[in-house]
């Protein structure tokens, strides 16, 4: 029953663990791949537009400041024009990005912490705890991301508490198979007997022994989350279903200048490259961090 | 489940059976305790002024004066029959609204599994042959970026290319006129199929990559090889075969998370399926139906991953003899 979702980055061999001290590096050695540098650049861009964009942006994000629809310059439209109520879309785009990498980190780190934490105790269990935990994360994995998040949503209504503990429910069960999965040969090794002859206490042995064994694979499934959650918590207010519906949201602006695709697209391109870039990004960076967790890292060049 | 074991391929198969079971009983609870027992659904579908006689005249219609246990009892009794209630938006039966829209979506999902798994397969073998040449390196690059991409992002990006703003070849929305099929007009079919193909792709593709690779340096190939065998004989007869187990695995969880990424293709091209259905269900509250296509959707997915389990046993040679 090996459900692994991540099985493209299991299969280049990141589950083989790697021992512990060259971890602490293993972001610093993936930084040596040109994959892991673009990655990083495309990433830094976007987060910097996202925090220092409303501080920079032109207009308030709620301000009509032209026609609909006017194009690039048009009607003294700004540099990206304006959007379907006459809104500047080059200001929209710079308050847009905030919300989306906020609630996206955020959600992604305590699916994670839940995961791992899951994860660990499974595999360490080695009894019938392993199998009803890991029972218990197929029912939740038998849901779509989004699924579960537009029930949540429209149970209890379109808010950022609501978005975040969705995505991190749906985000733990995938993180806890990983970890289970990667921490399971760990487990076996000499120097956990070692420490349990020493005596240290079960969650000593968790954290400080069999944690640091991993962090290869699971820094590869933090990116991999990363994307996911910023893709799901975008198609969510691409939906309609943001707290703010009219809110300055990359999804959101994407959703409203649909109509006008054929005659000013900006309002919507812009945000949907901004959605890319950082999706394709944070791919990179773990690509770049799975080649250098299973020491693929003699690529050379320009590749 | 390390209690249960022999029996040979058939004990698989029954245990296999009993644990989707399992699974899917798990699940109708989940999907009941999400929609029914958390919050107060007639207060969900009213909205927050809603007078206390319209509030109790509506508990009364869904059964909420019940116990719990009891109302969950009826529901998956319901389910059991065929019966999934009546859409609360509708006022029809669940099943009647649902028909039409669920067979739009079967061919939607069908176009893009019959086309995006032969494709990645083929993809990705040759990659695997062609491994560190230019076109390995190319497609493996392509494909990692593809699959970071959210699925409303390419769909969106197809249509600024081919319906209305690069090229205008292609319809931007996709609807079917009450009465007709989708197939009726084929060209609404090639947007939203080609956005689930370039979902699922990259993963399938990369997946037979990596397994094909750990096959051809397997020691069994390079003794094929060194017996004289062709080429051809050795890839179709050893290697194929081996490799293609674990691709199942991906392929299953790719077909059942095209039944929830269809959400977001269908209402980027106002398709009416089940993904749409869901979408209007959410914003009208209407509950017996967010029930039945939840239930429905994962359903497929703990179906899907148990004919994959099975079919990877059967396919590989090495796993079937550890059974």
């Amino acid at each position: 029953m090996s459900q692994t979702e991540q099985a493209p980055a299991l299969a280049e061999g990141v589950d083989t663990p790697t021992p512990p001290g060259r971890t602490s590096s293993l972001l610093a050695r993936s930084l040596r791949l040109w994959r892991t540098r673009i990655g990083v650049l495309f990433v830094l861009v976007l987060v910097v537009i996202a925090i220092i964009g409303p501080w920079i942006a032109p207009h308030g994000a709620s301000e009509f400041v032209a026609p609909p629809f006017s194009k690039p310059g048009q009607n003294g439209a700004g540099i990206l024009g304006s959007d379907y109520i006459g809104q500047d879309v080059y200001s929209r785009f710079l308050y847009g990005g905030g919300s989306i990498l906020l609630s996206a980190t955020i959600s992604t780190a305590i699916g994670m912490i839940l995961g791992i934490a899951i994860g660990l105790v499974a595999a360490y269990a080695r009894n019938a705890l392993d199998d009803v935990l890991m029972r218990a994360m197929d029912v939740i994995m038998a849901f779509p991301q989004i699924l579960l998040a537009l029930v949540a949503v429209s149970l209890i209504g379109a808010g950022w508490g609501i978005i975040i503990a969705a995505i991190a429910l749906t985000t733990a069960p995938r993180v806890a198979r990983v970890t289970r999965g990667a921490a399971l040969p760990v487990v076996e090794r000499d120097f956990v007997a070692a420490t349990e002859s020493m005596g240290l206490s079960r969650p000593r042995i968790l954290t400080g022994e069999l944690f640091p064994s991993i962090l290869g694979p699971i820094m590869v499934e933090a990116t991999l989350r990363l994307t996911y959650s910023i893709g799901v918590i975008a198609a969510l207010a691409f939906l309609g279903l943001a707290p703010d519906p009219n809110g300055a949201n990359w999804g959101v602006m994407i959703k409203q200048n649909q109509l006008a695709l054929a005659t000013q697209p900006w309002g919507a391109l812009a945000p949907i490259l901004a959605i890319a870039l950082l999706t394709m990004g944070t791919g990179l960076i773990g690509d770049g961090i799975a080649r250098t967790a299973a020491g693929i890292d003699r690529e050379r060049g320009d590749e | 489940m390390r209690w249960l074991r022999g029996g040979g391929i058939s004990g698989f198969v029954v245990r296999r059976v009993l644990l989707g079971i399992l699974t899917l009983f798990l699940v109708s609870v989940v999907v009941f305790v999400a929609t029914q027992a958390l919050g107060d659904p007639a207060r969900a579908i009213l909205g927050r002024d809603a007078t206390p006689e319209r509030l109790t005249a509506l508990q009364n219609q869904l059964n909420l004066d019940q116990s719990l246990v009891q109302q969950y009892l009826n529901w998956l009794g319901g389910l059991l029959h065929g019966d999934l209630g009546d859409s609360l938006a509708a006022q029809l039966p669940v099943t009647t609204l649902l028909h039409d829209r669920l067979i739009n979506s079967a061919v939607l999902v069908f176009c893009a599994a019959v086309i995006s798994i032969p494709l990645s397969i083929a993809l990705g073998s040759y990659a695997a042959l062609r491994r560190e040449k230019p076109f390995d390196t190319i497609s493996t690059n392509i494909m990692l970026l593809l699959a970071a991409l959210p699925e409303f992002v390419v769909a969106v990006l197809l249509v600024i290319l081919f319906a209305t703003t690069v090229f205008t070849w292609l319809p931007a929305i996709s609807a079917v006129p009450p009465g007709t099929h989708p197939w009726d007009d084929p060209e609404i079919l090639i947007l939203p199929t080609l956005t689930l193909i370039l979902a699922v792709a990259p993963y399938v593709a990369r997946i037979m990559r990596a397994s094909m690779i750990e096959v051809l340096e397997s020691d069994y190939v390079e003794m094929a090889r060194l017996k004289g065998l062709p080429e051809r004989t050795v890839l179709r007869r050893h290697a194929l075969p081996n490799a293609i187990g674990p691709v199942f695995q991906v392929i299953a969880i790719n077909l059942a998370y095209l039944a929830g990424g269809i959400v977001v293709v269908e209402y980027v091209f106002a398709y009416p399926g089940i993904g749409s259905a869901l979408l209007d269900a959410v914003v009208n509250h209407d509950i017996p139906v967010v029930q039945a296509l939840a239930m429905l959707i994962a359903g497929v997915y703990v179906v899907v991953n148990l004919l994959a389990d099975v079919a990877t046993i059967l396919v590989t040679p090495r796993l079937r003899t550890r059974l």
